[in-house]
């Protein structure tokens, strides 16, 4: 049993939810309790998706149990055939459906309806909403191309010289983060080098478009965490060689672009220098300087993080200072990743670990999920979001790809727009003492009063225990207090700087035995750390 | 019969006399598209300051109450889910252990939990996790500090709302006895609600009404066989039962929605204490002319408007009621979870005769009705809501229904803006 307060994903049918949903004629019957119907509002809601997901429930309910639960499911499959006439249909059980174990597959292979149906065992207590997405995937590409597969051993023959090569966009789906606009930016990526898309799957294809997946001369694995076991099965099957860089980022992006037209037979020059390319440029300009060394922390999805890292440490000249994913079966890459930053690396989806990370390293920029959003919210940090899980917010009206070189300008943007702008940031610190470039005043472009920052909270507190000196000096308890100068005097370091001052000011007192920590002390810390 | 019941003006039909009261209900099966009963926990940790509610489930169970939810504003909220995993299904002992290591491991965390609730679902039920007797079990261990109860809010079990009966029901017998005549209302209210209705009270002459839920975990309501109670909610079925079995006795009212509904639910209370009817109206006067203008200015937008009711939450019945009889709208279905006759009978009668009203669910049939009957606006539930945009209809989450305030005479006008907002909106939007 684990304590959970808040979760990254959800339950492995969540992502087999994703599948259908994404797809045009598929659809999908769950054994599952009424309750578990909230997950059609994560595709209505917050995706603002204007059908319904293709997924229809049992809804058993205690009354049905040792009775004629198996019936029901039989009748759902008969009943959503006969109405919603999907191409492909996949059956599966919900976490409490698996506990009562009607046999989905069973029953509804019994039925024998003149469709693909793919059973998908997802174990729910065991595995979540990104495995259940591949895992979903899989089975279906398998079901639907698997008989078309040649003789082992066949040799795939050599494109025509003459013929463009096509490739395969595999991974976006239904709930994705900023999938559409990927895979749009993808496409059009492609298209410019000279690469025909043959299949785009899941977003937007019918099963008759799965079919023709194998007619591609290799694969873009887009979302390694969803399509990563297709596109290994297309290798094996169809000897369909897959590209391996996700292209988020400039430098990914040209590397992407470097291996699709090794595979292709392509000339990259004209690709790599797109006029469109804005993001190194503003990185290289003045008015970035103040860019340099900023402290990131960066949590997500595997693929996102590891992105995100790269990003930050060699495009913008951050300093990654904490690094790690939810997705623990990318636990090695952002292990190996964080050695490189010199950071200690954090895999968990404990949601209160992340946090207390987060309010221990006090970064200047948090680079994470809605999650980390509100984290950073509650910490005064500024924060952009990188990664599933996602908010509407997540699904802006305009386009908005993470992915190419467009992708790179909105990463820019969106990074960059929650920090202190260069110039003001200079014009605050030689104003400061103004009264109204108070300590507390928040950037301007951001607007709103100051944020609501946990430390200044705990610095009232603290002052407030000064006031009864005899029970604090008596026994020293290794924590340092302020005195009221010295919190005078952190107050008139702009906030930005203000966590880090006040963590490195703290440690220097902790270690150094000074109990109270005067301006003096202040001073001293600030001279050590400087060194 | 008193004479301050005469003196109100408004009847309630007596049974059998006409409305829905005999009314044939179309009952389904098929899916239903609602919550189960954990998403109360939504709204009933705000209302018990000091209780925790730790649903022991699955990890559907934790993504539904977070995504019902819609909002992580809370750092550290007061819910949680204890996840079984794969160990916990492998043996009972195994699972109760790992219980109370997570209970203690929360407590220890949260010094600020008076009464903690262990929530059953789905899982904990099919895999007979008893959790009343690991309820006791911890109540053992950490009284009396904390106080641990449990209910379930399983989907198998309940529906959305049914939650907090049983969490009510959970409740009751822990309530102190008394011998005392005392006004009890029960179903959550919102505390300016509350506030509201303790003042109206007053001035009528009922002092010391008590509420279920409380504010804090200590400040239970006393019950016994002197104990008269109004239902604030209309799905507090299990609940009712057991205040019966301490001996309380249910004031029949409908509920107080709208000023008819809050009028006569005010004027039972007034009634079994024998308030004399000049008092009654000078009491309730202002707040319920206050009311009456407001309602009369939202009227036009809502009148002779054609409404589907998808079931929800089992306000459906009092809202149309309200909707029909205040505001003019049309009644082309009413569904609900559950139709609970007693507790409704003066509802129903009030109910204007022929409305088809539906029970239970058969979510793509009350489709393919709700699109033959061409409604002027759809309350129904989130997952519904966008694509029924989408297909040209007018929509009302339902949610919105429960987390809002709107009952009473103050609330009236702002539970039939509510309907009128998405009308007006669409208007503005044609434009
Ligand atoms: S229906 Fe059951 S399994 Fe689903 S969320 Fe509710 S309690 Fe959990
Ligand atoms: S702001 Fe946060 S909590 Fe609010 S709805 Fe959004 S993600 Fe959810």
């Amino acid at each position: 049993m684990q304590l959970t307060v808040w979760t990254y994903e959800g339950p492995p049918h969540v992502g087999t939810m994703r599948i259908a949903t994404a797809m045009t004629d598929v659809h999908y019957v769950l054994h599952a309790p009424q309750g578990d119907t909230y997950a059609d509002l994560l595709f209505t809601m917050i995706e603002r998706r204007s059908k319904r997901p293709p997924v229809t429930y049992t809804t058993f309910q205690a009354r049905d149990l040792g009775g004629d639960t198996a019936q029901l499911f039989q009748d759902a499959v008969r009943e959503s055939f006969e109405r919603f006439a999907p191409k492909a249909m996949l059956v599966g059980a919900s976490c409490t459906a698996e506990l009562i174990q009607d046999d989905p597959g069973g029953l509804a292979a019994a039925l024998e309806l003149p469709i693909p149906v793919v059973t998908l065992e997802l174990p729910s207590y065991q595995k979540k909403e990104n495995w259940g997405a591949a895992e979903t995937f899989y089975q279906l590409v398998r079901a639907i191309c698997g008989p078309l597969a040649p003789k082992p051993g066949t040799r795939r023959e050599d494109r025509e010289p003459n013929r463009p090569a096509r490739c395969n966009l595999l991974g976006p789906t239904a709930l994705g983060f900023r999938h559409r606009d990927d895979v749009r930016e993808i496409s059009d990526l492609l298209e410019k080098l000279g690469v025909i898309v043959n299949v785009v799957a899941p977003l937007n294809a019918s099963v008759d478009d799965l079919r023709r997946i194998p007619d591609a001369d290799f694969n873009v694995v887009l979302y390694p965490e969803i399509a990563n076991p297709t596109a290994s099965w297309l290798l094996r099957t169809f000897a369909q060689p897959m590209v391996k860089t996700v292209p988020i980022g400039t430098g990914a992006t040209c590397e992407f672009i470097r291996e699709v037209a090794a595979l292709a037979g392509l000339d990259p020059t004209a690709a790599l220098h797109d006029g469109t390319s804005r993001a190194p440029w503003y990185a290289k300009s003045v008015d970035s300087t103040y860019l340099t060394g900023k402290r990131v922390f960066v949590f997500g999805d595997g693929t996102h993080a590891l992105a995100a890292a790269r990003i930050a440490a060699k495009e913008l000249g951050f300093q990654v200072v904490g690094l790690g994913t939810y997705s623990r079966e990318m636990a090695r890459d952002i292990r190996e990743a964080a050695k490189g930053y010199g950071c200690d690396a954090l895999i968990c989806d404990d949601y209160l670990e992340v946090e207390a990370k987060i309010a221990e390293l006090q970064p200047e920029l948090v680079l994470g999920t809605q999650m980390e959003r509100h984290i950073a919210k509650r910490l005064g940090l500024p924060c952009a979001v990188i990664s599933a899980p996602v908010h509407v917010q997540d699904y802006p009206a305009r386009y908005s790809p993470q992915m190419g070189f467009e992708g790179a300008n909105v990463i820019f943007d969106t990074w960059v727009h929650p920090l202190m702008m260069g110039l003001e940031e200079h014009l605050l610190g030689m104003f400061r003492d103004d009264f109204e470039f108070h300590a507390e005043a928040s950037p301007s472009h951001l607007g709103g009063p100051a944020m609501d920052r946990r430390g200044d909270v705990e610095a009232g507190t603290e002052v407030a225990v000064i006031e009864v000196p005899v029970a604090v000096e008596t026994v020293w308890d290794g924590v340092p207090r302020w005195s009221p100068e010295g919190e005078k005097e952190l107050g008139k370091i702009p906030f930005f700087v203000r966590g880090k001052a006040r963590r490195n000011t703290e440690t220097y007192a902790r270690e150094h035995g000074v109990r109270v920590i005067t301006v003096e002390a202040l001073y001293d810390a600030k001279a050590h750390y400087s060194r | 019969m008193s004479s301050a019941l005469a003196a109100v003006p408004v009847v309630i039909k007596p049974k059998n006399a006409g409305g829905c009261t005999d009314a044939p209900v179309l009952r389904e099966r098929g899916q239903r598209e609602v919550f189960c009963g954990l998403t109360g926990i939504i709204w009933l940790h705000r209302k018990i300051q000091d209780a925790f509610f730790l649903v022991v489930g699955s990890r559907t169970c934790a993504h539904l109450i977070q995504s019902a939810a819609g909002v992580m504003i809370f750092a550290e909220p007061r819910f949680g889910t204890a996840i079984i995993d794969e160990r916990d299904l492998a043996g009972m002992s195994d699972a109760n252990d790992e219980l109370d290591r997570v209970v203690a491991q929360l407590l220890a965390r949260r010094p600020d939990i008076k009464l903690l609730f262990l929530v059953g679902s789905c899982p904990s039920e099919v895999i007979k996790l008893d959790l009343s007797r690991a309820a006791q079990r911890l109540a053992g261990v950490h009284a009396p500090k904390v106080r641990v109860l449990n209910y379930s809010g399983s989907g198998i079990e309940t529906t959305f709302t049914q939650g907090e009966d049983a969490c009510l029901a959970s409740l009751v017998p822990t309530l102190p006895a008394t011998a005392e005549k005392s006004l009890m209302v029960v179903g959550s209210l919102a505390d300016v609600v509350e506030d509201q209705f303790r003042r109206l009270f007053t001035a009528i002459g009922i002092d010391d009404v008590q509420f279920l839920p409380p504010r804090r975990a200590h400040l239970l309501p006393k019950v016994g066989p002197n104990t008269q109670y109004l239902l604030a909610q209309p799905f507090i079925a299990d609940t009712a039962r057991a205040l019966e079995a301490r001996g309380a006795t249910r004031l029949e009212a409908p509920f107080p929605l709208g000023v008819e509904g809050t009028t006569a639910w005010l004027a039972a209370a007034a009634r079994e204490w024998n308030v004399p009817a000049d008092k009654l109206e000078t009491a309730i006067s202002p707040a319920r002319t206050r009311a009456t203008q407001a309602l009369a200015r939202i009227k036009p937008q809502l009148d002779g408007k054609r409404i589907f009711f998808f079931p929800d939450s089992q306000l459906e019945i009092p809202l149309a009621r309200f909707l029909h009889r205040e505001l003019g709208m049309e009644l082309l279905e009413v569904g609900t979870p559950f139709l609970h006759r007693q507790h409704l009978a003066s509802e129903l009668a009030w109910l204007p005769e022929g409305t088809q009203l539906s029970e239970g669910q058969h979510v793509e049939n009350q489709l393919d009705r709700c699109r033959a009957a061409v409604p002027d606006l759809v309350v129904c539930g989130l997952g519904l809501a966008n694509p029924l945009e989408a297909e040209g209809m007018t929509t009302k989450w339902a949610i919105e229904l429960v987390f809002t305030p709107i009952q009473g005479f103050d609330q009236a006008a702002d539970l039939a803006g509510l309907f009128a907002r998405p009308l007006h909106r669409r208007s503005l939007l044609a434009a």
